[in-house]
């Protein structure tokens, strides 16, 4: 056990566990932040995104040993409203069905529009195929990216 | 307007508001537990008061409406389409409607379970009625504060009003109103009076969703709660001999490690108990992460039992196994006419052979449920789609009466049938128990896609005989699979041909398996509708045309009696998929497959179209056309197509669990393909057929008959059939 000091949604945090309890838990039991999901816990799902410092990662294969100074952000920590315009894009399409892979295609896609603000059909393809949905959202997911798309996120 | 007499009876409907003496305030503190400013339950100024007119609604003094969601959601929808039925027959505004999902609850609600595509279907009658018994009362009581006669009463959105000009909101009345009984006779809207019924309305859960709100079994958490994780047999046909745990023991943060029975010896079981693995071991600790790592430290020593000996059982001869079988004898369906004959006369007969392997269902959230036992009450809250079955089970394994278990339900990271089969529920249970503490078990991925209950592996021999004409004059069905048979004998193209024979079979295993997304359907469908294709193709028809002759047979002169569909439904369904893809117009792709297939008491037909890139099929289109009656909510509608359609064409081309002396093979995704992003269609266009028919569901059957669309259409466009899933390698990807 190791006491870990982290920042998540802008908040400074401390933790004492295990150095090698991946961020996924460490949010999830430690934190109670529990939008972020466990799906596979071997980064093949992306039920798990979250953003290290603005860039999507799967925080079930990131030990919070390797965090290091690093900033988390989850969906909790998207807006303060479910007002972020991927969220909004979300509510209007009306992508859910289960809705438990959805924060990490969320986080995904938050990640894909800050570094290609209108992305085409192709590298919204190539950027999302790590999170998998069983329920084959897939198709009004690609429509809320490009609903969002050409906003400030 | 029509009136219907109350099928509940207005004292069972009311009891709840009758046990707390009318007029009921509820306490709302679950509003504390939501973030803030986020959710419409805050956005709304909620009531000071909560007055129950029935089981399924509370109205607040200022009118604001609670609609309780009776059935479990898994991703279908009914958290916000059975509550807009109810709604509607409140005669109330929409915007003014907070939802909330009901516990289990068998005196009010009436099969409060997710399976087989019938919350809809079954729910229609009592949701209806719950709203038009809540409106007679909230009627009654304007016209006894206004001293009108009460059929002078008349509402809108959320408002009493009468002709005399007096008109209040339903909170003016709602405490009244709760004092009263509904009448016998309850007055239902007709489908013109409509106005939340057939217009979109966007998920009740979708903010929470999107914000990470905890909805999920997934997500519970109690105060000194626990977690615990199973280890299960590594084959079927394996059991538990012994363990040691004294390192895991020793381990950071772990309470115990135990061996629990999860049904006793000689126990009844139901359906809903099938479970290859009965006897675990059970890491119980602090954390998920420590309780992951304990697992691993934990030396278990299996035994083999008799069913492993008979190793063909749990090995990776399934293929010849079910190759073997179908050449043997078979349970004969059905029979029309003189099948043998018509085989003997035929100019042409057309055999081919189909086959599917076991799935896991996978569902993305993975098996977990909460549960808090002590000697005199059993409290479990999680995700579940059979809480009746479950709460009976319980009371067996814990021997504790009905009234002392009290399940919620959590929304569902997924069902797909798999939640069906509760027995994480009982081992949750059963370790809180031993351990004495709340506890949450939760199954890693790999506890999950090894644990059994999968779709069977199937097998069907097709055989279609052809005059010289070209008319289909004999057809012939043997089909079967491990452990159970996917045939339906009395489905279409029975009742279609004037010589008919379906016969069945079925291999024993040790491999537990259960329903899964469209049971049978989820192959047969697609077996057939690939055969019909080629069928047609050697007919030199056209294959809708093809399909339409043989409506045209079932519906002017059926064979048989015991036809499992309605031929003009079916048939319409083409009839709209065709002129809605421009089928055989000009400027269309020619890699087009088209497929119709009525399971779960809907009709869907769907045309594929593909175009080869870098020598890769890309999916470019696929358009349904679906009779389901009256659509409740035409967004989720479409929304549970285009996901039938994705889903349904990924499993087809993907997904298998295969085995090596009774282990499975796959564990996790990297072993087991789902569709990816980038692999499905570019779009999905969906077409209802509008015919004012009593609503029927939508989980299951969108998915069936698009493995039989893109087959053909995989054929077009390559010239190869497909006749074995998965029809691709695992490396492979769509373009």
């Amino acid at each position: 056990m190791a006491v870990f000091n982290l920042t998540v949604n802008g908040e400074q945090k401390s933790v004492d566990v295990d150095p090698s309890t991946p961020l996924l838990w460490v949010l999830r039991d430690h934190l109670n932040l529990v939008g972020t999901k466990f799906g596979c816990g071997i980064a093949q799902c992306g039920a798990c995104t979250v953003h290290v410092n603005g860039m999507a990662s799967r925080s079930c294969q990131l030990p919070i040993s390797a965090l290091g100074a690093n900033e988390v952000t989850t969906i909790e920590g998207l807006s303060n409203n479910a007002d972020h315009p991927v969220q909004k894009a979300w509510l209007e399409v009306d992508v859910p069905q289960c809705g438990y892979c959805q924060a990490g295609q969320i986080m995904n896609a938050v990640s894909l529009l800050k570094s290609n603000p209108n992305p085409t059909d192709e590298q919204i393809d190539a950027a999302m195929s790590g999170n998998i949905c069983r329920c084959g959202t897939y198709t009004r997911i690609k429509q809320a990216i490009k609903t969002a798309a050409n906003q400030n996120v | 307007m029509s009136i219907v007499k109350t099928k509940v009876g207005r004292r069972s409907f009311l009891k709840t508001s009758a046990a707390a003496g009318g007029g009921l305030m509820i306490s709302f503190s679950w509003l504390a537990a939501c973030a803030p400013g986020q959710t419409k339950e805050e956005v709304m100024a909620m009531p000071k008061e909560w007055f129950e007119l029935n089981g399924f609604i509370k109205i607040g003094e200022n009118g604001v409406v609670t609609i309780m969601s009776p059935n479990p959601e898994i991703g279908q929808n009914v958290k916000t389409s059975m509550p807009m039925i109810v709604a509607e027959e409140l005669d109330v505004d929409w915007d003014m409607v907070v939802v909330e999902q009901a516990p289990l609850n068998t005196e009010i609600f009436t099969r409060q379970l997710a399976g087989g595509s019938q919350s809809i279907r079954q729910g229609w009658n009592s949701l209806r009625s719950a709203g038009a018994a809540g409106r007679a009362v909230l009627r009654q009581a304007a016209a006894n504060e206004w001293g009108v006669p009460v059929e002078e009463v008349i509402t809108k959105a959320g408002k009493l009003m009468h002709s005399s000009g007096k008109e209040a909101g339903f909170g003016t009345f709602a405490s009244a109103a709760a004092l009263l009984e509904a009448p016998e006779e309850l007055e239902l809207k007709e489908r013109s009076e409509f106005s939340i019924i057939g217009t979109s309305r966007r998920n009740v859960d979708g903010k929470k969703i999107a914000t990470g709100h905890p909805l999920f079994g997934l997500d519970y958490t109690k105060e000194g709660m626990l977690t615990a994780m199973i280890i299960h047999p590594p084959a079927f046909g394996m059991k538990l001999k012994s363990f040691d745990a004294d390192l895991a023991k020793s381990m950071s943060g772990i309470v115990d490690v135990i061996s629990i029975d999860t049904y006793q010896e000689g126990m009844e079981k139901q359906w809903s108990d099938i479970n290859a693995f009965p006897q675990l071991v059970a890491v119980v600790g602090q954390s998920t992460w420590q309780v992951m790592q304990a697992k691993k430290s934990v030396n278990v020593t299996w035994e083999e039992t008799e069913s492993y000996r008979k190793i063909e059982d749990s090995t990776s001869k399934h293929k010849e196994m079910l190759v073997q079988r179908s050449q043997q004898k078979a349970e004969v369906e059905r029979v029309d006419g003189d099948p043998e004959a018509a085989f003997k006369r035929a100019a042409k007969v057309v055999e081919r052979t189909y086959s599917a392997p076991f799935l896991a269902h996978n569902t993305m959230e993975p098996m977990n449920f909460f549960a808090d036992v002590t000697d005199d009450k059993a409290e479990l809250v999680g995700p579940i789609q059979t809480p009746e079955y479950l709460e009976l089970t319980l009371k067996k394994r814990l021997g504790m009466p009905l009234d002392k278990i009290n399940i919620q339900m959590t929304r569902m990271g997924g069902g797909f049938g798999r939640r069906l089969y509760g027995h994480f529920a009982v081992e949750a249970a059963v370790i809180s128990q031993r351990v004495k503490a709340p506890v949450k078990l939760v199954y890693t991925r790999e506890d999950d896609m090894t644990q059994g209950t999968y779709r069977p592996a199937y097998h069907a021999t097709y055989r279609a005989a052809l005059d010289e004409n070209n008319n289909l004059i004999g057809f012939h069905v043997n089909a079967g699979g491990i452990p159970s048979s996917p045939l339906f004998a009395n489905r279409f193209p029975a009742g279609a041909v004037e010589n008919y024979k379906a016969e069945s079979w079925t291999i024993e295993s040790n491999i537990s398996s259960g329903a899964w997304r469209a049971p049978r359907s989820n192959f047969i469908a697609g077996a057939e509708q690939s055969f019909l294709d080629e069928v047609a193709e050697e007919a030199g028809k056209d294959p809708i045309e093809f399909r339409l002759e043989l409506f045209d047979r079932a519906i002017n002169n059926p064979v048989g009696e015991k036809n499992d569909y309605d031929a003009e439904r079916y048939a319409g369904v083409l009839k709209l998929v065709r002129e809605k893809s421009n089928w055989g117009k000009e400027g269309q792709s020619s890699n087009r497959g088209v497929s119709a297939y009525y399971c779960h008491n809907s009709y869907v037909a769907q045309v594929l179209d593909l175009e080869m890139e870098n020598g890769k099929p890309r999916i470019k289109n696929v358009s349904a056309a679906v009779d389901c009656g009256i659509v409740v909510n035409p967004i989720a509608a479409n929304n549970m197509m285009e996901g039938g359609i994705v889903d349904g064409i990924g499993h087809a081309l993907y997904s298998a669990i295969s085995f090596k002396d009774g282990a499975p093979e796959n564990a996790n995704f990297d072993k087991y393909r789902l569709i990816r992003h980038n692999e499905a269609p570019e779009n999905i266009d969906v077409h209802f057929v509008d015919n004012g028919i009593d609503p029927t569901g939508l989980g299951e059957p969108p998915f069936p008959p698009i493995v039989g669309a893109l087959a053909n259409a995989l054929y077009k466009a390559t010239g190869k059939r497909h006749y074995h899933q998965p029809f691709m390698e695992q490396s492979f990807s769509l373009g």
